[in-house]
């Protein structure tokens, strides 16, 4: 390792664009069912069914007009952090300790940096995508009240998925047994997913509970997301809601990469 | 083989009961945490989600919305319950571990091995299901005693979706063919009439609604917890236990095709 001179970090990633490109290849079939199906049946099952019984009151609502317009932008978001946070696990784990693809890349020139930057940029690809996906299904249903709200909202979405990116492959990167991960989904992410805002306004949980749901790193995007589909934004909450995340997604990717430098170097 | 004697299938189903037990013994955490899920949905759409609505109508009575989605959720938990046990786990000792091989090596027949399997993942489901009555009663969330017979309607429920999964196992050849489990899982938990009346859908779809068996087995839990019995209650029971006895008898002569042919 001494002897090779040190890659840039742009370099890096650009060599193992193949590796992932092949890898896209081989499993985009098996995304399609979890990334795109799955969410959209959430959509029509709470947005337009359940939603039919929701009075569309925006005073309780958040400024949404009906439920669907509510839940919508918190379901993206929401969603993100699922792909996000199953790119992150299994697949992390399995290239430390099951395949130890990460191993042989380490044998060339690559660092854990350009390792965990590649990935990253790859899920940052899925995130983009499956959101993409989603926003401009949507779209023709009415749910953005302005195109630059809805790009922003798109990036907003990505943004809060590549947080969740970050930190979990930090946890990934530490964790010895997978076992770790039924604690993960159960107690950490499916709990977020239900009580971040996404299927109600966190008031619903008395003041208490509001307030714990909005420390979340979830409903900071899920707001966000929200604020700018329905153009309902409070400039000085979106900048707070923004700023807490790209402060995390820092953060998280120094965890990230000195996770996998002490799992596999030091 | 021919010189051993057939264990009784109350024997042999024990016999596997036990086995996985042993093997479960060590996850007992991760046992544990799956009570949580249904729970926590309880609580967010119900609690959280029900503010946003008054009450619904259900056989005749208006009822709170947190009321009327906790059954529901009882019903699903009684089927993902059965659900990991009889897919992932099942395939996995079928085609990797080759575990039914070494079984039947043993006194036990095929008809062993699918009824002690079924009776397993029953006991995990329900283990789920008697913990999530105890809270919805907690909660308050029950007032009429024939709830105390939405025990063995989960029991049921788990008894047929766990066969009929089963079943659907043996039909796979890779792990890929689990996504269209997935795919009939996710809309079979959405769209049951879990999460609203079943007035929310045109009458054709309405029809097929009805037709399912997680269907069945949320507005029977329903109609126990809210004590609101129809013979359609009746329907479902005999609907449920139909189907549980029609895939064990699909499991068993898959299991002949699969291992002793």
């Amino acid at each position: 390792m001494a002897t090779t001179t040190a890659l840039t970090l742009g370099e890096g990633i650009r060599r193992q664009a193949d590796y992932w490109r092949v890898v896209y290849q081989r499993t985009w079939r098996g995304t399609v069912i979890s990334s795109f199906l799955a969410p959209l049946f959430y959509v029509l099952a709470m947005g337009v069914l359940l939603g039919g019984f929701i009075d569309g009151d925006p005073d309780v609502l958040e400024g949404a007009t009906s439920y669907f317009d509510f839940v919508v932008p918190g379901l993206i978001a929401a969603h993100a952090m699922q792909t996000a946070v199953g790119e992150t696990t299994y697949p992390v784990m399995s290239m430390i300790k099951w395949q130890r693809v990460y191993d042989s890349m380490l044998a060339t020139p690559l660092t854990c940096r350009d390792l965990v930057a590649a990935h990253l940029t790859f899920i940052a690809f899925r995130l983009a995508t499956t959101c993409a996906v989603y926003d401009l299904v949507l779209a023709p249903f009415g749910v953005f009240a302005t195109w630059w709200g809805a790009l922003l909202a798109f990036l907003a979405q990505v943004l809060v998925g590549m947080v969740f990116a970050v930190w979990v492959f930090g946890f990934s990167a530490r964790l010895h047994s997978e076992e770790g991960y039924g604690v993960l989904f159960r107690l950490g992410i499916f709990p977020l997913f239900l009580f971040s805002g996404a299927f109600f306004p966190v008031s619903n949980l008395g003041a208490a509970g509001a307030w714990l749901a909005r420390v979340t790193p979830l409903w900071q995007g899920v707001n966000l997301s929200r604020m700018l589909t329905l153009d309902h934004v409070t400039w000085w909450v979106a900048g707070v809601n923004a700023g807490v995340l790209l402060v995390l997604l820092a953060a998280g990717w120094v965890w990230a990469v000195s996770g996998l430098q002490k799992r596999l170097v030091w | 083989m021919s010189t051993a004697q057939p264990l009784g299938a109350v024997r042999a189903t024990a016999l596997l009961v036990e086995r996985n037990y042993i093997v479960y013994r060590k996850a007992w955490k991760l046992f544990l945490s799956g009570f949580f899920e249904p729970f926590f949905y309880l609580l967010s759409i119900g609690i959280g989600v029900g503010a946003l609505i008054d009450t619904f109508e259900f056989n005749g009575r208006e009822i709170p919305y947190a009321e009327f989605v906790a059954p529901g959720m009882l019903a699903a938990s009684a089927l993902n319950g059965a659900l990991i046990d009889a897919t992932f786990n099942t395939f996995f000792k079928l085609r990797f571990v080759k575990l039914y091989d070494q079984m039947l090596a043993t006194p036990l027949t095929t008809r062993d091995v699918a009824r002690g399997e079924i009776a397993w993942s029953q006991l995990r489901g329900s283990t789920y299901a008697a913990a999530f009555l105890v809270i919805m009663a907690a909660m308050g969330l029950v007032h009429s005693w024939w709830a105390v017979l939405a025990f063995p309607a989960t029991l049921l429920i788990g008894f047929a979706s766990s066969a009929v999964c089963m079943a659907l196992t043996t039909y796979m050849r890779s792990w890929q063919d689990f996504d269209l489990i997935t795919l009939a899982q996710v809309p079979l938990f959405l769209f049951s009439a879990t999460f609203f009346p079943i007035t929310a859908y045109p009458d054709p779809v309405r029809w097929v609604v009805e037709g399912t068996p997680l269907y069945r087995g949320v507005v029977l839990c329903r109609e126990l917890t809210t004590g609101s019995l129809t013979w359609a209650s009746a329907v479902s029971v005999v609907y449920l236990l139909a189907l549980g006895l029609a895939g064990l008898f699909v499991v068993r002569r898959r299991l002949d095709a699969l291992l002793l042919t």
